[in-house]
């Protein structure tokens, strides 16, 4: 169940009275998911993108907004759609990547390994990662995770509903991975995959493995 | 202009400080000029190692604070004059290093020496971001087992987004030296092999230092393993790795169980 906020103007008050309440509860958000409904700010307000950051800066865990006026600098990234499976309380880390120039990118390469408590997201299309995924370290795709090194974190493919998306990995040690929702963990995993080159794919409500020659 | 090092692991107990110790004191005895910080701020421990307790006037945060100059706060080694501390602070926390502050220190140091070589605290927080973030270069500490490792992949990926050279989108060098080997362990299978902390990291190797008594008889008596005994195995491991530093091509030796005709002959007896 997610927590909606709807911030009134001027913001600064607002954050205030918040400060003060969440002084008296200090532990209300916590792992909570939170809407934020900005339904209620005007439209020229200036700053809207610094103001989430603050909100943000408390704990408070924003997993997207509502009433977000399209002329508000930043917005394509305040929608933050929940992963497949997630543990509440973790911390993410976003390593810093950098994005391909213009136009429509659909496909991430990483030319490193993804370390562990790194968490990479890329919702519209491909992660290709050439090196290897650590144990805690996550890579998380709306189309399909592809990782040429060993594969021991968290790989979460078709992210925001697409069933048809795969993981592939050189080397198959995954301690978690998800397609479009279906999740498994390691220890239900097949132990003959392991240390296998392999690809995953969504077969109806089952994620079947299969060895890569 | 220096090199700056970071020695750091995300992991306590692994053997950050006795390594900064061994390692300034192995570049100091090359001819090196080189300075050794302590960033433990309110556990520090550096000045034990390098057995300069009794000195300590002033410390890094008066320096900070421009409290004190760094020239006053500099221990010179009684062993070795090319070696230098710059301590910690014991009484205060890590909140009272500003980020100005460290930069400013750090560039005077830079001028100084050869070899500026910031002994990390463990942890990932402010304290450790500080000690890594000027640093051209970090040497990883690594144990041979699961944990150390998972939390050396931890800083290494934060060496990469957090530090200065990250920042200006440069990358910084990284080297991974494996401490506390115990060769018959691994002789036994009981650790992690070298071959997979290595391929789970995938960083440049800088040496592998065996576990041995004299790495902490050396500490026990206040004095860099590379000084107190610099024939045993764990200090030519450290020299080697030095010499690394440096830029020298030295092949890693893997250490290996020594045992005593005697021993050969009965095995080992446990009682």
């Amino acid at each position: 169940m997610a927590l909606v906020l709807a911030p009134e103007v001027p913001l600064n008050d607002w954050l205030n009275a918040l400060d003060a309440q969440m002084e008296r509860s200090p532990n209300f958000f916590d792992a909570r998911p939170v809407v934020v409904d900005l339904g209620g700010v005007p439209h020229e307000q200036q700053g809207v993108g610094e103001f989430l950051q603050l909100l943000e800066r408390r704990g408070i865990r924003i997993i997207g907004t509502e009433g977000a006026h399209p002329a508000w600098e930043g917005i394509e990234s305040w929608g933050r759609p929940l992963p497949a499976s997630t543990k509440p309380g973790r911390e993410v880390e976003t390593p810093n990547l950098k994005s391909g120039g213009s136009g429509e990118v659909n496909a991430l390469v990483i030319d490193q390994p993804v370390r562990s408590g790194q968490s990479v997201v890329f919702e519209r299309g491909d992660v290709t990662v050439l090196g290897s995924v650590a144990s805690g370290a996550e890579v998380m795709a709306g189309g399909s995770v592809h990782v040429y090194g060993t594969l021991r974190g968290r790989a979460i493919a078709g992210m925001s509903g697409n069933p048809g998306a795969r993981i592939f990995c050189r080397k198959f040690q995954a301690e978690l991975m998800a397609i479009d929702g279906v999740y498994q963990t390691a220890d239900d995993m097949p132990a003959g995959m392991l240390g296998k080159a392999v690809q995953v794919r969504l077969d109806g409500e089952q994620l079947k493995i299969s060895i890569l020659e | 202009m220096g090199k700056v090092l970071v020695v750091t692991s995300g992991k306590g107990g692994v053997g950050k400080t006795t390594s900064t110790a061994a390692l300034g004191a192995a570049l100091a005895r090359g001819g090196e000029n080189v300075a050794v910080v302590d960033f433990d701020v309110g556990l520090r421990n550096l000045d034990l190692v390098m057995g300069a307790e009794r000195r300590v006037v002033f410390d890094l945060i008066n320096v900070v604070q421009g409290d004190a100059k760094l020239s006053q706060a500099l221990i010179r080694d009684k062993r070795l004059d090319t070696l230098s501390l710059l301590p910690a602070s014991q009484t205060r926390d890590k909140d009272a290093l500003t980020t100005e502050g460290v930069d400013k220190v750090i560039a005077e140091l830079r001028e100084k020496f050869d070899w500026v070589i910031c002994d990390s605290p463990a942890g990932i927080e402010r304290g450790a971001l500080l000690a890594m973030r000027n640093a051209d270069a970090a040497v990883v500490v690594t144990n041979p087992e699961v944990s150390s490792v998972r939390d050396s992949d931890r800083i290494i990926g934060i060496l990469d987004s957090k530090t200065l050279k990250a920042e200006r989108g440069e990358r910084i060098d990284k080297y991974l030296l494996v401490t506390r080997f115990d060769p018959g362990r691994a002789a036994r299978n009981e650790m992690l092999k070298t071959e997979d902390v290595l391929e789970i990291l995938s960083i440049q190797l800088l040496g592998i230092i065996p576990e041995s008594e004299e790495v902490l008889k050396a500490s026990n008596l206040g004095a860099p393993v590379t000084l107190n005994s610099p024939t045993c195995a764990p200090s030519r491991a450290y020299f080697d790795a030095a010499r690394r530093l440096k830029g020298e091509i030295v092949d890693v030796v893997v250490p290996l169980e020594r045992k005593g005709l005697m021993e050969r002959l009965f095995g080992r007896r446990v009682a």
